[in-house]
Order: structure tokens, then sequence, then C-alpha cells
């Protein structure tokens, strides 16, 4: 890699493995499902905790549910009403509708200010459209300014994971990644820099204090932007959103079309739920809220990209439109035991885990390798649309998708159909399904640790050991 | 045609015929916290402190002397107010007085100390405390810059127990800035480490009149 790339690498990168060729990798790196297993218990425990504390829980995530549902059913007219209250505060509304489009909107925004180089907020659909890549192309510096977003930039690295995208990084990895690449990228790490993450904290600190304190254009997305108001918000929890947010001279949001919700107090769903279901906190540290560019205070030109790129290709899916509910919370990636062995960079995708499998394969379709083995990313557990804090039903969008990618064809396809018809058909045949069970514990000693052919699943995990006894057998002599 | 109309049009083509789409429900309590100032300042408290803010109470009497003694033991040199504070706030502190100058830069902001500024309000069941940009909070960048904090929050008159509450009473065309604990991250390992860009130290004073 040469000191001048500027930009993450390309998300997805060139021809991705298919999910269970990444997953396979994935799960032999111990370090990496090691840090996964700790980050994710984490936060799934603390999030329990915090949401506990709200007694009206189900009544709010129903509510956010609605007020979802309910703005995509309308989302013309809200969106009209958003570019209106926008216009009406001073922004100015740009409409892309693919990435490309909106690339060239923020790249011609930047260089009209005749700069070269703008801080960034954490988001998501900046990445979904590869934006630092096409602004280095155009020789804009876009610099992430997120602690583990920073982490990933420097490292030449992909994001893992939604909410603390370098999950997948130890203390020990970060150190070596700050030692080594700050310095091409500005103020070098300190001498006799340790791993302990204040002082990783207080680096970063220092070396992206300089650029935000020179900085003249920002760039962001948005949680929410709210239609009758026109305000945009943004969550976060360091101060560099705030930077970001206050201290340029022009700011270029970037936001996905479902991110509108119609009204002011239909935030108060969010700021209830958001926080507690992807932080695990009561409140993030910082929201900034932002009703056009107000006079004498932050960034005085302010300019908001309307983003399609999919999204309405999943609108028009009846079952999957319910992904477009997402808030972002990451909640159901903590809680996903697929995600939890696989990790974040097996979906190729910047929305990993089960709202990935969801959504990503509905956004860009199912033509790739990686995007039709997405929806088989699962086990089905359930797990994570019990914590989904707007209720999106992903087992449900899941199944609907391996029927669409099934109806395609294909030999991993087949394969599975066939096994799937075996195992139907023995259950309902109970005389053959007793006397396989028999054999099978009989000839245990005999077993192979996998079988042959169905290797995509088998290969990063090992069969379980049939029992003794038929379960059949134990219960007739124990029950009866 | 136009992008607009494109996506326009493409989401009209996509929910035509879906049927229509339930009301939004409101069943959600309006606060989660029983009507009782003191109770409810009390949980301010807790929850402030809980997330690393550093509380202190006060009253008029001696919120200025408060005030400087924090200061005093931040080691502060210099010290920024927005042009609205109450002057009886930093009537007795020593350091020297930064004026709130809307043509200053952002680097001679990066020499300023520590930061007095009171507040819109402040919400009891989650330890926040609301900007709105207001006479006596100055603009949203002179209290991220500096390293140190100290907002003064009157109750009764601006605590609320809930995020619904607050929302009826803030006015969305202002700027807004919600504060709950001092900066901080958990991006490496999840350990939570206080003050990353915006202040380090935060610290709050429930002023009772």
């Amino acid at each position: 890699m040469s000191g001048t790339f500027v930009g993450m690498p390309a998300f997805p990168p060139p021809d991705p493995p298919a999910f269970p060729r990444a997953a396979r990798d994935a799960v032999r790196d111990t370090t990496l499902r090691e840090n996964l297993r700790h980050a994710t218990h984490t936060i799934r425990d603390k999030r329990a905790k915090a949401v506990a504390e709200l007694a009206d829980w189900q009544q709010l995530r129903e509510a956010g549910k609605r007020i979802k549902d309910h703005t995509l059913r309308h989302l013309d007219q809200y969106l009209v009403q958003l570019e209106e209250s926008v216009t009406t505060a001073g922004g100015t509304v740009h409409w892309a509708a693919d990435a490309d489009e909106a690339n060239r909107i923020v790249a011609d925004l930047i260089r009209a200010t005749g700069e070269t180089e703008v801080v960034k907020v954490k988001s998501m659909a900046t990445q979904e459209i590869g934006l630092n890549e096409a602004l280095a192309a155009e020789g804009i510096r876009a610099y992430e300014t997120d602690l583990a977003e920073l982490i990933v930039q420097l490292g030449d690295d992909r994001p893992s994971h939604i909410l603390v995208p370098a999950i997948h990084r130890n203390r020990v990895e970060i150190r070596d990644i700050f030692l080594d690449r700050m310095g091409s990228w500005g103020r070098p790490a300190p001498d006799g820099l340790t791993d302990t993450p204040a002082d990783l904290a207080e680096a970063a600190r220092l070396h992206l204090r300089e650029k935000f304190l020179r900085a003249k254009v920002g760039v962001s997305g948005a949680n929410f932007m709210v239609a009758d108001t026109g305000t945009l918000v943004v969550f976060e929890s360091e101060g560099n959103g705030r930077m970001c947010l206050t201290l340029p001279e022009t700011l270029i949001s970037v936001v996905g079309i479902e991110k509108v919700i119609p009204t002011w107090q239909d935030l108060e769903v969010f700021l209830q739920t958001l926080p507690r279901s992807s932080t695990a906190e009561r409140m993030n540290p910082y929201t900034s809220m932002w009703t056009g560019p107000a006079d004498g205070d932050g960034p005085q030109d302010f300019h908001l990209v309307l983003l399609d790129n999919g999204r309405t290709d999943a609108l028009a899916d009846e079952v999957g439109r319910q992904a477009l509910r997402c808030i972002r919370c990451s909640a159901c990636l903590n809680v996903c035991p697929v995600y939890e062995r696989a990790g974040g960079h097996a979906y190729g995708s910047v929305y990993p885990g089960p709202i990935g499998a969801i959504l990503t394969p509905q956004l860009r379709g199912t033509t790739s390798e990686i995007d039709a083995s997405l929806p088989y990313a699962s086990s089905l557990c359930g797990a994570c649309y019990e914590v989904c804090p707007v209720a999106i039903d992903i087992p449900e969008v899941l199944v609907h998708l391996r029927e669409k990618v099934a109806g395609q064809g294909g030999p991993g396809h087949r394969l599975e159909k066939a096994a799937m018809k075996a195992a139907g058909w023995a259950m309902d045949h109970p005389r053959v399904m007793a006397a396989g069970e028999r054999a099978a514990a009989r000839t245990r000693a005999l077993h192979p640790k996998r079988p042959p052919g169905a290797t995509a699943w088998t290969d990063s995990r090992d069969l379980p050991a049939f029992p003794e006894k038929p379960f059949r057998d134990w219960w007739k002599k124990n029950r009866s | 045609m136009s992008s607009r109309d494109r996506i326009l049009a493409r989401v009209r083509a996509a929910v035509a015929g879906a049927p229509a789409a339930p009301t939004p429900s409101r069943d959600y309590l309006a606060s989660h916290t029983p009507n009782d100032p003191a109770a409810v300042l009390d949980l301010l408290h807790e929850n402030l402190a809980d997330y690393r803010a550093i509380v202190h109470r006060a009253d008029p009497a001696g919120v200025g002397p408060l005030v400087a003694r924090l200061l005093a033991a931040h080691g502060s040199a210099n010290v920024l107010a927005p042009t609205g504070l109450p002057p009886q706030w930093l009537a007795s502190a020593t350091p020297v007085r930064v004026p709130d100058n809307p043509q200053s830069t952002a680097a001679e902001l990066d020499g300023v100390a520590s930061v007095v500024t009171g507040c819109a309000l402040a919400i009891a069941e989650t330890g926040t405390i609301v900007l709105d940009g207001g006479p006596a909070q100055g603009r949203r960048r002179i209290t991220l810059v500096p390293d140190h904090h100290i907002c003064v929050v009157r109750a009764p008159e601006q605590v609320v127990a809930s995020v619904p509450q607050a929302m009826s009473r803030l006015d969305p065309t202002r700027p807004l800035t919600w504060i709950s604990g001092p900066s901080a991250t958990s991006d490496i390992e999840l350990d939570r480490v206080e003050g990353v860009h915006g202040p380090r130290t935060l610290e709050v004073i429930l002023l009772s009149e």
C-alpha cells in the first residue's frame, strides 16, 4: 500500500468471497473470535440491564415500529416536507439516486469550497457509497475522526461492526497501528505509547485535534431527519461528531431516505430506544441537533444529500421493506451466534450481522455470490428479532430472501433443498426415523468428523457427536 | 427526469397498493419518575454522577464561591463565559476572563482552560443537560473545545424528569447539544475512557433557588 493512499479499501473488496468461505477463514482466527466474544457478550449483558430500566419498553418498541412503518408508507410525502423544511431553514437539499451520483455531488460541493481535505463523522451511508475512495480519486483527503474509524482507516482495514467498527482489534494491535501509521497521516503517535485505552485515546485526541482546528469542511450522516422541522440529529460519544458539525464553515450530510421521521415529537421515542439498544447507556454522551445553518453558530453553509442507492428497491418488497425501519443500533449483531463466530468482515458489506444479511442483499440485489449467500448467514434462532428496538422480524425476511435466492438456482442451494427434502421425508416416517437413529448410535465410532459434500457449512464447524443411545430409546427406558 | 423526480416516482411505485400503515401509538410513559421535584433532582444528581460528571449542589449565595473554588482546583489560568451568564456566578473567580468573541478562531479557543455556562434544561432519567445556545450558554463551540466545562442547572425550573418532557419544552429551530457525562469512548476493547475530543471534565452545579 503506498503512502498516498487516503481512503479505506474498497468495500466490498473486489470479488469478495461468499459468506461461508469468508466465515470459515474468520472462525479460524482465534484472536478475532476472542475479541468478538468478549465484546458482544459485554454489550449484550449491559443492554439487557439498560432496557430493563424502562417499564414501557415494549410500548416504545411498538411506537418506534409504527412511526417507521407509517413514514415508509408515505415516504414521498415526508421527503418533500423535509426538503421544504430544510430549505426554509437555509439549507440546500440534493437528491442522489445511487452511490456515484451522491459521490459526485459531495465532491463538487467540496471542490466549490476550494478545500482538499475534509473531516468526517462516522457514517454508514458514506461507507456504503465508498465516499472516501471517490474523494481520494478527486484529490480530496477524507479524515475519519471517530476513534474506531481512525483505527480502521490507519490500518488499511475495513469496519467489522456498526457501532464499534474496530471491535476485531485488541489494544496491542491498535498501539502498533498508531505507532506505525499516524505519522504518515499527520501528527505522529507519542514516543513510548503504551497499549492502555486511555493512552491510545489521548494519542487520537492529539492527532485529530490539529485536523479539527483547521477543518473548513465537515461531512456527516445523520441518525434521524425530522420532516416537520427540518432538524437533523447525530448521536455520538467522543465529541468528534460535535467537532465536525460545529467548527467547519461548510457541512455536507449524506443521509439515506429512510432516516426521515415525521415529527419532532417522534424523536422522543428513538432518543429513549437507540442509546439503550446500541451502547447500553441511558443516553449517549453527545447528541447534536441542527435545523439549517444557525446564525453565527456552526457551519454557515449546509447541504443535505438524500440517498436512495437501492432503498426504493427494498421498499418495493412487501416482506423485506421492514429492514428500512433499522436505526443502526447494532443490538442484533451482539446477540447473533453466527456474527459472534464469523465476525463482521465475513459479510462483505458495511452492514454486517443479521441486519446486514437482510439489508445488503436488498440494497445490492442477489446476483453476486456474496449477496446470494447472505440470507443463509443465520441460524434463524430469532434472538435478533427479540432485541430489535423497532421489531424488525429479521428471520422472516431471511427466509423470504432465501426463497428468492433459491428460485435463482445455483449448486449450493440445490444441495440444501435436497437435504431438507430428505429430512422432511424421514420425519414424516417415524419407523424410518427410529431405525436411522439406532443405526447412527451404534456406529458412532465410524462417523466422519464431517459429512462428505457439504463443505461450505462444515469446514468451519465440527459435527455434533451422536449420542450413545437414541433419544426415543432413552425416553422409553426412563419415562415409561 | 431529475433524480428527485426519479426517487419520488420509485417511492410511489414501491408503496402503491400497500395497506394503510397503522397510526403511530403514544401509549408509552411520559415519565418513569414520580412527580416530586426533590426526588427528580436527586435522580438527576445520581445519573449525572453515574456517567462520570462531577456533581455539586449550591444555593444562590454559594454558587459564586463554588465556581471560583472549582476553577482554582482545576488550575485554570483563564475562563470563558458567554455574555448572558449571570455576573454573580463568576464574581469570585480569579482566572483571566476571556470574552466570548464571535471572531475568535477555534485555535484561540483551544487555549482556553475552562468554560462556565448555564443550560436550557436537564433530564433526570438520563442524566442529560441540554444546551440551546441561549444567552447564558453561548455558541456550541465554546462548550466543545475547552477541556473543562462547568454547567449550572437551576432547580427546579430547569429540571425535567424524562425525555418526552424535555422534547415539549425545547425549540427545534435552535442548535441543540445534549450532553450526558463527559466525552467518552468505548472503542478499544469496550473499556470506557472518559475524554477524547470534547471536554474531559464535566462539572454540574445543581443550583437550588
